[in-house]
This record gives C-alpha cells, structure tokens and sequence, in this order.
C-alpha cells in the first residue's frame, strides 16, 4: 500500500458525505476479538505475538468476502508513517506506539481496517462518513462473520466475547460518532451536554480517542456499556440520544447567527486572515481556527472556501501529513513554519479557483 | 515515603474500598495497621470488597486481600495484578476469577450477562460440548463396569472431538 498517495484524498473520516456530514462527520464501530487458546496481548510473549501475528494474517488474507485488505506491518513503518496512519484513523495511538509483532489490515476505501496485537488479539473497525452507524454496523458484522469462520473466538456464553479490559467485555463493540461541535462550544453549553451524556452512559473523547483532548472542537462520543445489551439495543440507543445533540448544536448555530451575527462573522473572517497570512503556525492552533472558519462556512458566512476544502486542511496540516506532502521531516519550529507556508498557499489556490 | 494514616510508620499498603456506584476510598496503612483493618474488613457484613495492593517484603500474607487466593492456571496472574494493570492475562481469567469480576462487571455495565451475538460456529460446538458430557459419563459407566474395550473407545472418541 502506497501511504504517500493517500495524502491526496482526506480519508474516510473527513469525507464530508453521508447524513447530518456537517455536524456528525463520521460514524464508527469497532470489535474487540480474542482467540481462545493465548493470552491476551499484555501476558504473550514476543513468540506468541509473533504466531498470533502470522495466524490472523494468514486468515486475513484468505477471507472469502469483503473488499480486499491491505496488509501493513506496523512493527517494521517507520513512525512518521505510523502516526500519518493514526491521523487517518486507521490505526490507533497504542498500535502505533507498542512493541513487538503487530499489524494492520486497510481496506483501500479507508473504511475498513484491522488492528492485530494490539490490547486485544484483533480489533477491527468499519467507519462511514456521516451519520450512519447502521450500514457500518452491517459491514462489520459481516467482516466478524466472514473471520469467525477460520478464527475460533474467545467467547463465553455467560460473558459473551472475552477481551483484555472488562470494560469492553460482552459485545467487545464501541460504537462511535465524531461530532463537530463549535457552536454548543462557543455559547459554553458543552459541558452541561457532556453531563447529560455520561448519566446516559455514553462517553465524551477528544479527536484521536482515550485520553486525548477535543482540539478543533471534535468529539467522539461512544458507548460506554458493552455488556448486558446486545449490539442493536446499543446501536439504537446512541441512534436515538445523537439526534438530541444534533438539535442542540443546531439552535446553539441559530443562536449565534440571530443574537452576534456580527460577532460570529468577525470571529470566522479573522480566524480566515490568520490561516491565509500568518507565517507560523502550531497544529493545535490550526485546528481551532479551522474549527471556526468550518463553522463559517457551513452557516454561509464564508463564501471563499467549500466545506471539502475545509475538511482536507484539518488533515492535511496533521503534523506527519504535513510533513509526507512537503517530502521531508521537519522539527517543531520547522513544521509550523511550513504548516503556516501551506495553508498560505493552500488558500490562495482555493479562492481564486472559486471566483 | 508516605505515611500511615493511623500511626507514623511509613505507609506499605495502599487500600482502595470499593464502595459501589463507582465510589471509592483510599487507605495508605503500615502492615501493622493494615492487618488490624482488614481483619476488621473480614469481619464486617457489609457488601464492600477489599482490594489491598501490597509494596514490600513482607507483605505477602495480606496481598490477596479479600479476593480469591491463587493464580490462574493458564496464565498465571493473581486477581491482585489485574487490580494493578487494569487488564486480564487470557480468556480463562473469566472462569477463574468469576467470583470477583462479578461486581465489576456489575459495577461497569450494569449487567454481568452477555446478550448479544454468539459466535454462528458456537452452536455446532455447543453440541459437540454436550457430545462430550455426554461420552465422559459413558466412560466412568464404562470403567466402573471394568468393561475397558468399551473405556478404550469412547476415550479415542473424547480424543478425537477435543481436537476438532
């Protein structure tokens, strides 16, 4: 798999289509699996990570359905191209960062991917664009199928598929939603939403999962139960509580645009003037204007960029994204220099393709 | 060094009181301290476990604290390391510490049942698991009747669906 030319497409995640795309810009589901006869990752020695490795892969390779899977051998990437994969979503934060044999499997269309020794044996995730936690939630119920019919799972009836963590026993599913979130932000309403969350059960995580902070006003919310309820009953009640979140976010905007207007569009132009001049420039503070400049634009206050355009820069100015499209690595000062250089340029190109 | 909470010693065991409701209660004891409370622990009815997590030599006898003694037989850590580490050596932990993941799990989900998807092979394995009660019946039948061709046979048979 070429990883250079994927910096030319935003990835699934920032794909911009599917229902509610402004808001929900992506849905996830991901499955925890384990084989039954090793010890989960954390207990395995390099030995067995190797064979659980060369196992699964084999399977993998050979399933009969599906769309075809990609195989990256994480352990031996270098870590530029492991982080470029973790700000694609398509590995996480702990693959990227552990060691011994480990794996990655990637559908071409991004939505697809596998995660093999990571803290369970297998993890793999369906993500679509949009809010569509059902068709990701038919796929990847087929993929678990289609593996199950070579991989005998560790699975109990009485505590259903056994993983790692009993946080994620049970179904071993976390069903996602990363939403943009700038406005229930901006007017201060976020964290009364969060608490409304968390009585419910889901849980609140910043852009790149655990532990992470919500830079460019993203938020992944997920359930937090996975065991007791069966996959629907989880799928249909984060499909009933998001549409709640949408609304808000939806009159928070309303809001804005009636009651400080002009407020709002002195915020996102200044938020533009600053990304198309500015001559240094951190990725965190990227991520917070862009937040404002995409909120800018979906309300139409912004009549020089389209809300792709937008969708491409958050990723695009992703420090290992950002330093695969300049073809080199950069250090910190480097980078932001060449981030703010990028986005100059990036931006100059966009408006005038436009009038 | 931290401190007992109850005399001046330096503290070796560091005390989380499971409250339930995902409310908890820190204790930092010396050992000798720490016996007298957790004796004191044992004896009372109340629903709360004790998990006792122990630094220094001679901590030993209290490490366990109010959780099953033992290792589990398949991958060798005590119910004392999950504390620790967060996470499960291998999907036989399950079986072994039952006892005590329950109100863990309880206490995470709400639930300690799985209710969602089984495996599509698990049926034609459940049978083959009632095949096999079935057969180690026969063979202590077998054997007690000192009828050993037959023993030998449904042995092979055991064999033979164990491995598949």
């Amino acid at each position: 798999m070429n990883l250079d030319s994927m910096t030319k497409i935003p990835g699934e995640w920032l794909r911009g289509v599917g229902p509610e795309a402004d808001i929900v810009t992506s849905s996830r589901i991901r499955l925890a699996r384990n084989l039954s006869s090793y010890p989960f990752s954390n207990r395995a020695s390099t030995h067995q990570k190797a064979e659980i490795e060369q196992s699964l892969r084999d399977k993998l390779q050979k399933l009969d359905a599906g769309p075809k899977l990609e195989h990256l051998h994480v352990s031996s990437l270098s870590s530029l191209d492991r982080q470029f994969l973790v700000e694609r979503q398509l590995i996480s934060r702990e693959l990227a960062n552990s060691d011994g044999p480990r794996s990655a499997f990637v559908s071409e269309t991004e939505t697809i991917s596998i995660m093999i020794n990571e803290e369970d044996h297998l993890r793999m995730q369906v993500m679509r664009s949009g809010f569509s936690l059902d068709d990701a939630w038919t796929d990847i119920d087929t993929l678990d199928d289609a593996i199950e019919q070579k991989v005998n799972y560790a699975f109990s009836d009485e505590f259903g598929y056994l993983t790692a963590c009993p946080t994620n026993v049970g179904t071993g599913m976390r069903a996602s939603v990363m939403m943009h979130l700038p406005a229930l932000v901006l007017t201060k309403q976020i964290e009364k939403v969060f608490r409304a969350l968390q009585k419910i059960n889901l849980a609140v995580r910043g852009l790149y999962g655990e532990g992470s902070r919500a830079s460019g006003d993203f938020y992944q919310i997920s359930n937090q139960v996975t065991l007791g309820k069966s996959e629907t009953q989880i799928l249909g009640e984060i499909r009933e509580d998001i549409p709640q979140i949408i609304t808000y976010e939806r009159q928070a905007r309303d809001t804005l645009s009636r009651d400080s207007r002009q407020a709002l569009q002195d915020r996102v132009s200044r938020a533009y003037g600053t990304l198309s001049s500015a001559t240094m420039m951190t990725s965190e503070e990227t991520m917070d204007l862009l937040s404002s400049v995409r909120l800018g634009v979906n309300l139409g206050l912004l009549d020089d960029l389209n809300i792709h355009a937008v969708n491409d820069l958050f990723i695009s100015t992703q420090p290992a994204h950002l330093q695969k499209i300049m073809g080199s690595p950069l250090d910190g000062e480097e980078r932001n220099s060449a981030r703010a250089k990028f986005l100059r340029s990036r931006l100059r190109e966009l408006g005038s393709n436009l009038n | 060094m931290q401190k007992c909470q109850q005399c001046a010693s330096p503290a070796t065991l560091h005390i989380t009181e499971v409250l339930g409701q995902s409310k908890f209660e820190e204790h930092h004891l010396c050992e000798g301290c720490a016996a007298k409370y957790l004796n004191e622990a044992q004896g009372k009815t109340s629903k709360t476990t004790t998990a006792a997590t122990a630094v220094g030599s001679s901590a030993e006898d209290y490490e366990s604290g109010g959780f099953s003694k033992g290792e589990c037989s398949a991958c060798g850590i005590k119910f004392v390391d999950f504390r620790n580490s967060g996470r499960l050596g291998c999907p036989h932990d399950y079986e072994f510490f039952r006892d005590d993941l329950i109100p863990l799990l309880e206490n995470i989900h709400g639930d300690a049942r799985h209710t969602g998807k089984t495996p599509r092979r698990r049926p034609q394995r459940k049978e083959a698991e009632t095949e096999l009660a079935n057969l180690r019946q026969k063979l202590k039948t077998a054997v007690s009747k000192e009828d050993y061709e037959e023993a030998a046979k449904i042995r092979d048979r055991i064999k033979k669906l164990e491995e598949a």
